[in-house]
This record gives structure tokens, sequence and C-alpha cells, in this order.
């Protein structure tokens, strides 16, 4: 150990190099090969990966109507749920943070965490349940039939669900960090709860609304899952980039339907980092 | 910081350099004799049965080699490793893809290929001809699984037939009436059941479509609902978009489905037999039939790798999974009708044959064995090309919108 304290350098290579190793190797490299890929075709007959530089992929991906409509269709998905969770986050964050006593702010926290400990599957499939016919839903609507059944409003709600933990906790975080002294002078100074809201409490809980929909947003556009289950015959990117790769085995076609998202994301990450959400993750 | 530029750099050549090597695409030109004159790579068959090696590495689907893990009264793995000395290794493959991937890898011995994947393990060299002298069982087995398109090449064995199964048209009998004979009735545009249609959801299901329109539209020249060109193809997916407006949901797996017919969010659709032996269980009144035109199925097929390290405990296993005894317990544990003429003899519950027609040459002569489309149509035809894999599947996204 001596030795790695006279020399600082070594030290800090040390300490470094697993993490550095990971960023490069693991992460940037896959997205680098998946973008390589996205590239290349395959053999139709042996399933084979041909590496030689093609557009048609993404000339598939534009000419074809179908990835244009799917791909809005992800983006109305992904919009309604950050939306509804952030109808949903905001009075409850603001509540916990706010309100709520200490002590049980500590167990409304344990309890918001709570649905990550289960299983995604099982909550989708318990959504499927709840959706069926004649199920829970449609008997509190008045009768099988009445509810909304499986396809997309089904999707959204249970995206919605399934994601709206990572919504509240980093609104929880960004109120937890108002002092409360702020809101006393506010009042103080004559502004009502509308005025106080506004100029007070909105500058901060914007950046942490945008953190929080960075996850809801990108979570949706990558998902397959719950569509598969609660989403009737609805498909969106996810479903496409599973079914190139598992049934048609057609990695670089799959790598460049993928590379839709990280467009998408790359131009919502640009857009939101000037309201400051970046630092608030 | 200026170092690290270059790192990274470094980092991602080598990693390009190592995708770069491994794999491989390879030409498929040429003249032979295969379906459209593909050239079949030559791999010698084993000529005599040595010694088991003391380990075999198989590929399977889930459920087709149990040893007593998942359920303690489902082994036959384990009297085979007692008896053989072969030491099971067994690699659970989710699909058929992942399948072909596995078995180029040549760490496995031998593999139980759907017909959607044993023509490109034949032709991609890395499955050999089988010696069914070798396999002592092989006479027992149904000829009707024997040197078919998809298990054997110019009345070359390839393989040693598993199991087969027919994908059935399922319905609930207190809510469909009359009791339909026809896929027409997932086709019929004006159909009551509007909403409430179910379909495989797979590309594979193209050929379903394919299948209507070689019995209702005989101007179309369809022969085999695997070999489509453009008109033909097109006019099937043409039928699966107006089908797609009264699609409720499509199924991948069949708990959903089981489920889905349950509570009545499906009355009709596509299903397979154990599917339906589930839902009955359930206490749901559901039947399943073999429409008129007949139906799309799969067979599969336990093949060996030209690569195996552990030939002799291969062929042991081939021998042992088609033995009466295992034979009859997976196709009980799995759902499916055995291979074996003796199974039938050995299964706990005595009608499994009869419900699962497995002595029904007749009814299985009406069912289209899933196969790979190819560009090279497995019909035969020269002269035209026909859709590939790749183009279903890309048809089939355009399918579900």
């Amino acid at each position: 150990m001596s030795y790695l304290h006279r020399h600082p350098r070594l030290r800090l290579a040390a300490l470094l190099s697993a993490p550095l190793l990971w960023l490069v190797v693991a992460y940037l490299g896959a997205l680098t090969v998946l973008l390589v890929s996205a590239f290349w075709t395959v053999n139709g007959f042996t399933g084979g990966v041909v590496r030689e530089f093609s557009l048609a992929n993404f000339r598939t991906l534009l000419t074809e109507e179908v990835y244009r409509a799917v791909t809005l269709r992800s983006l109305g998905v992904a919009a309604a749920v950050t939306a509804i969770c952030v109808v949903l986050a905001v009075p409850m964050a603001f509540f916990m943070a706010k309100v709520a006593s200490a002590r049980s702010r500590h167990w409304l926290v344990i309890a918001i965490l709570t649905p990550l400990w289960a299983s995604y599957l099982v909550k989708a499939y318990a959504w499927r349940i709840l959706l069926a016919n004649g199920g829970p839903i449609d008997t509190l609507l008045g009768g099988p039939g009445n509810g909304p059944g499986y396809g997309l409003f089904a999707t959204i709600l249970v995206l919605a669900y399934l994601w709206l933990p990572y919504m509240i906790l980093p609104i929880y975080a960004g109120l937890e960090r108002l002092p409360d002294s702020l809101l006393e002078a506010s009042a103080d100074l004559g502004a009502r709860a509308g005025r106080t809201l506004r100029a007070v409490v909105l500058p901060i809980l914007i950046p942490s609304i945008f953190a929080g929909s960075i996850f809801t947003f990108s979570l949706s556009l990558g998902d397959y899952i719950a569509v598969q289950i609660v989403g009737g015959k609805t498909q969106l990117i996810g479903n496409l980039v599973y079914a190139n790769i598992g049934a048609a085995n057609n990695l670089p076609f799959a790598a460049a339907i993928a590379t839709i998202p990280v467009v998408i994301m790359v131009i919502y990450l640009v857009a939101v980092r000037r309201s400051g959400a970046l630092e608030e993750l | 910081m200026r170092d690290s530029g270059k790192t990274i750099m470094a980092a991602l050549a080598a990693g390009m350099l190592a995708l770069a090597g491994c794999g491989g695409g390879g030409d498929s030109g040429g003249t032979g004799s295969g379906p459209g004159g593909m050239p079949v790579p030559k791999v010698d068959k084993l000529t005599a049965l040595g010694a088991g090696e003391g380990a075999v590495n198989v590929v399977s689907w889930a459920g087709y080699v149990e040893d007593g893990s998942t359920d303690k009264s489902v082994d036959w793995v384990t009297p085979f490793e007692k008896e053989t000395g072969c030491q099971v290794n067994n690699k659970v493959a989710a699909t058929s893809d992942e399948m072909v991937t596995l078995m180029k890898t040549g760490d496995y011995d031998v593999v139980s290929a759907s017909g959607d994947a044993s023509l490109r393990l034949i032709y991609g060299g890395d499955v050999a001809p089988v010696n069914t002298d070798l396999v002592a069982n092989y006479k027992d087995i149904f000829d009707g699984l024997k040197n078919k398109t998809w298990n054997s090449v110019d009345g070359v064995a390839y393989g040693v037939p598993h199991g087969r199964g027919a994908n059935l048209l399922m319905y609930r009998t207190d809510t469909v009436k009359p009791a339909p004979t026809s896929w027409g009735a997932v086709f019929d545009p004006n159909s009551p059941y509007r909403g409430k249609i179910t379909a495989y959801d797979s590309p594979i299901y193209i050929a379903d479509a394919a299948l209507y329109l070689m019995k209702t539209q005989p101007d179309l020249g369809i022969k085999n609902p695997y070999a489509l060109d453009d008109k033909q193809f097109q006019a099937s997916v043409d039928l699966l978009k107006e089908q797609n407006k009264m699609i409720g949901e499509y199924w991948s797996d069949y708990t959903k489905e089981v489920q889905a017919f349950k509570s009545g969010n499906s009355v009709i659709g596509t299903s397979w037999q154990v599917i339906a032996n589930l839902t009955k269980a359930d206490k749901t009144p559901v039947e399943a039939i073999l429409p008129s035109e007949g139906a799309t199925g799969w067979s599969d097929t336990w093949m060996i790798s030209s690569k195996a390290k552990h030939p002799n405990c291969g062929y042991l296993w081939m021998n042992h999974i088609v033995s009466p005894k295992a034979n009859a317990q997976v196709a009980e544990w799995f759902g499916e009708a055995p291979a074996n003429k003796l199974s039938c003899g050995e299964t706990t519950d005595k009608n499994h044959c009869t419900t699962f027609h497995a002595e029904d040459e007749s009814y299985f002569d009406q069912v289209w064995y899933w196969t790979t489309p190819l560009a090279r149509c497995v019909d035969g035809r020269t002269d035209v090309t026909c859709k590939d894999y790749s183009a279903w599947t890309q048809a089939w996204t355009t399918i579900k919108g």
C-alpha cells in the first residue's frame, strides 16, 4: 500500500480503471457496435451478418409508412405516460416533502419504493387480469366490456403505473431541498399560495420534473413487455426491435430501429439540458 | 485527459476488430440438389457406435430435457445418465434462431431443431447426416415423420424425429355458434366476433393466411404456404392486414392465450392442442378443431452437430429420447404427439395419443409443418424468387401496423 501511497497517479489509475473500462468497453463500445451494425445487413438464408456498409436498413425505416406510424405512436405513449406521472407525482411529492411529518415521510418513501421490489412481469400480468373482460375494472365500470380492455389505453395506464416511482422520487428530492423558510418568507411578503407556487416552488420543481420525465420517457420508449401483455395488438418501437432480433435474427435491422429512441432521447436531453434537469438526476 | 481520447479510440478499435473476427456470413450460391438448387455441405455420418465419452451437450426446447429439477416426477435424464454414463449438459434455447446460433459455436453435440431451423443447420454445415442404423429406436418412429423435407435432403436423414403438433382453430363453444369448420371464421371481414379474434404472433403466421388462400383462391397458384412469390405473398399480407382490423390481440405465450379465452377477451383463433387442454382444465368451454383447409404445424427433430465432441453419447441420447418410455414422458409433459409408435402404450393418460392424433396419419397429412421460407422457393420452383424469412418478418411488422 505504501507503494501506491507514494504514486498518486498510479493510485488514481487503479481506482478509475474498472469504471473507465466499463464505460469505454461495455457502454460506449456497445453503443458504437450498435451504430455500426445498423449499417450492415443479413444474409437471408444462412442468417449470417454481412459486414458491408449499406444504407438499406435506414432506407426501409424512412420509406416504409409503418415505421413512422410506430415511432409516432411510441412518442405519443411516452408523452402520455410522462404527463400522467407528472400529474400524479407533483401533489404526492409535495405532500411527502412539505406536509407529512418526518416520521410518516420515511414510511411514504418506502411505500413509493415497494412496487419496485416486485417483479415487473408480475405487475404487468396483474394488470392483465385487472383489465380482463369481466375483470375488476369492468365490474367497477358497470359490467363486462365497459372497461378499456387491452390496447393502447391499457398500455399507457400500465406504463404510467410502472414508472410512477421514477417520477415521484426526483420531484420529492427536489422539493425536500426547498427550505420551508422560503415558503414562509414568501407568505410574510404577502404572496398568496398561487404566487408562492409560481415564483418559489415551480423554479425548483421544473428541473425535477424534467429529471423524472427523462426516466419515464426513455423507459416507455424502450418498453416492449408491458405492451405485449396488455397492449392487445398495439406495437411500439420495442416490439419491432424484439421481433427483428428474436424471430428474424436480423440484428442489423434491429440496431437500425434501436437508433430511433437513441436519437429521440438525445434530442430530448439537449432540449431539457437548459432547464437544469441533468443536475437533478 | 489528452491520452484518454486515444485510449477510447484504441478500445473501440479493439472492440470492432473482435466483432469483425467472429461469426461469418458466407455465400449460398451454386447449383446443388437441395431445394431450389442449394448445395449441401459434405459431412460424413458416423459409421459405428463406440463407447460413450462421458458427457453430451444438448440444445433443446424448454420441457424436452427434464432431470427432475423442474418437477420431481418428471425425469428421463437421470435414468439415461445412469445407464450410459453420459452426463447430460442441457442448454434451453428460446427461439429457433438461438438454436442455430448456439449450434454454430460447435460446443454442442445434439439439438432439438424445429422445421424452421433444421434446413438452415443442414445447409450451414452445422449438423451431420444421421446414421439411422445406429439408432435402434428409429425403426419404431411413425413413417409420416421420417425423411421429410425439413429433416432430410436427397433421402439422407439428418435427424431423429421427436414429436409433432398442429396449429388448430380454437373457439368458445358458448359464444361461437354455429361451430366453425373453416379458417374462414378468422378471416371473414364481417365476423360477428370482431375484436375477439386472436392469432399467433409470429411472422410464420403468414403461412396460415397462405394456406387459407391456397384452398380458397386457387388461381393464385400457391402450392406450399412457405414458398410464396411476390404476388402470392402480397395476397397473404393483404388478407392479414384485413384480419388485423378484427384482431383483439396476438398471442405468443400460451398462458396469455389460456387467460384470454377464459375471460372472453378472445373467443376464436389459432391455438395448440396443449393450450386447448389447459383451457378446458380451467373449466372454460372451448373446442379445438383441424379446419377443412388443413393447418400449419410443427415437427421437431433431434440433430447431431457436425463438430460433435461427444458423438457416441449424442447417438445414445438420440436413441434414448425417442425410446418408447422417454418419448411418452416428453410427449405428456410437453403436450404433443410422440414420434415413437410404441410410446402410445407407455403414456400414463391412455387417451394421450388419441387426443394428440399421434397415430392418425390422415390427420397429419393435412398439416403443413413450419419450414424456413427461403429466397429459393422451398416448393422447388426455380422460375421465381420467393420471399425469405427476413421479408416475412418485415411484412409482419407492417401487418400489425
